[in-house]
């Protein structure tokens, strides 16, 4: 079991340093010449107006909320999907229940209005 | 000496299976890009590089090896340089539980996690995290519309893939992805689970945001999304990322749907990359074939269809092995 995450470790760790290793060769031989127009924000070759880090409105945050819901119960399902066969009957109706509750608040939060672009 | 030996295994693994990714699949999956998209549009695509053109992306990356390297006097720099590195790391994190093939002593796998379908999981929505922070750390309009655009996009198409992933997990009664590939020794899940197949193939382009998905980088409105601001290796690096998601993707549709390595006569690992291949011909199929979405059709698709019909599609899986085969 650990040495299981040992070797994703490991893979993470030679992955991040061979991923970083084109941005060291660039570091090393790309040219460079700078002037200050080159290191303007690009903006469909206008003068650049204003900042990109304003108040902007995230339009789907309400499905966000019901995306933490259905995430949350996607991580319950999954160790019961691994057991249930085992379990028998029993696990079916069970997950049947928690389902049909989180599908009502599915058609509750269609019917407010929640799965619309505002 | 025994540890001493896993840690060369997972050494060379590693740096086998990261070469074979950025130069078998990427190189190559970006230049089966153009010529199929050339193919589909009476074109010849490229063809002066090496024999048919088959060099081309090797000449581009190096071209882009030798670009200067541009970070804009307004963006974060600290984001701005480190989402170059996240996104192609979690696309590549995705291939610790693929098994590519099988030998006599064993599955070909990196790892066989016992959790693999969970991991798998967890890591293909790594990216958009990347993809945030280069939209948010370039200070530029479009950038910051396409990572947020991204971030829409995982919010609901991440939900169909784990409904799929737990529908097969229930049909094999396991997550490790290699029991899943020998539980298809008689029926591919792809003739069990046909609708299962069909959400999760349309969930893993929108999670790749290709074209009808590609709503985060479409052209005609945010330029080049989330990456507009990157130029050079760093574009690079970004095209690596996307495509090595997109073969991840492919590559677990085999082992979920389409038995993995498991196929007649010829070597396993052929068949599994023969399969591969044609997921990913079926892709670009895609993109050539429907216009592009427009962001709320996106979500209300999802919520709206996808959503509840995968969560039919599990009632009925569960009942099935559940109530009726035991």
């Amino acid at each position: 079991m650990l040495l299981d995450w040992g070797y994703v470790a490991i893979f993470a760790l030679v992955g991040a340093a061979m991923v970083s290793l084109p941005l060291l060769i660039i570091w090393l031989i790309s040219p460079r010449s700078d002037y200050p127009q080159k290191f303007e924000t690009y903006e469909s070759g206008v003068p650049t107006i204003g900042q990109a880090w304003s108040q902007f409105h995230v339009r789907y945050y309400l499905f966000s909320l019901v995306f933490v819901v259905f995430d949350v119960e996607i991580i319950y399902l999954y160790p019961w999907a691994v057991v249930a066969r085992s379990l028998g009957q029993l696990a079916f109706w069970e997950m049947l229940t928690f389902l049909v509750i989180l599908v009502l608040g599915l058609l509750y939060a269609w019917r407010r209005g929640a799965l619309e672009w505002v | 000496m025994a540890w001493g030996w896993e840690l060369l295994r997972a050494f060379v693994g590693t740096i086998i299976i990261f070469s074979a990714v950025a130069f078998i699949a990427v190189m190559f999956g970006v230049l089966l890009e153009r010529k199929i998209s050339a193919w589909m549009q009476s074109r010849l695509g490229p063809k002066h590089v090496g024999p048919q053109g088959l060099l081309q992306t090797l000449a581009d990356t190096v071209k882009l090896l030798q670009k200067e390297n541009i970070v804009p006097a307004r963006a974060d720099r600290t984001i701005f340089a480190s989402a170059v590195v996240i996104v192609p790391l979690a696309a590549l994190l995705d291939y610790v539980v693929i098994p590519f093939g099988t030998t006599r002593s064993g599955p070909l796998i990196f790892r066989d996690l016992n959790i693999g379908v969970l991991y798998f999981a967890a890591t293909s929505s790594l990216v958009v995290i990347g993809i945030l922070m280069a939209g948010w750390g370039s200070n530029n309009k479009y950038a910051l519309i396409g990572g947020l655009r991204s971030a829409a996009q995982m919010v609901t198409y991440e939900i169909p893939i784990g409904l799929c992933l737990v529908t097969v997990a229930l049909m094999a009664g396991s997550l490790s992805t290699v029991t899943i590939v020998n539980g298809q020794q008689h029926l591919w899940y792809v003739v069990a689970q046909p609708v299962a197949f069909l959400i999760f193939l349309i969930a893993a382009i929108a999670e790749v945001n290709r074209v009808p998905f590609d709503l985060v980088e479409a052209e005609s409105e945010l330029v080049a999304g989330y990456f507009s601001e990157y130029s050079g290796m760093r574009f690079a690096l970004f095209q690596l990322g996307e495509y090595g998601e997109m073969f991840a993707m492919a590559a677990m549709a085999v082992t979920l749907f389409l038995g993995g390595w498991r196929g007649p006569v010829l070597p396993p690992v052929l068949w599994f990359v023969i399969k591969l291949y044609a997921l990913i011909f079926v892709f670009m199929w895609v993109r050539w074939t429907y216009p592009r979405f427009r962001i709320d059709q996106m979500l209300n698709f999802s919520w709206k269809v996808l959503i509840p019909v995968s969560v039919l599609n599990l009632v009925v899986t569960a009942f099935f092995v559940v109530a009726v085969h035991r």
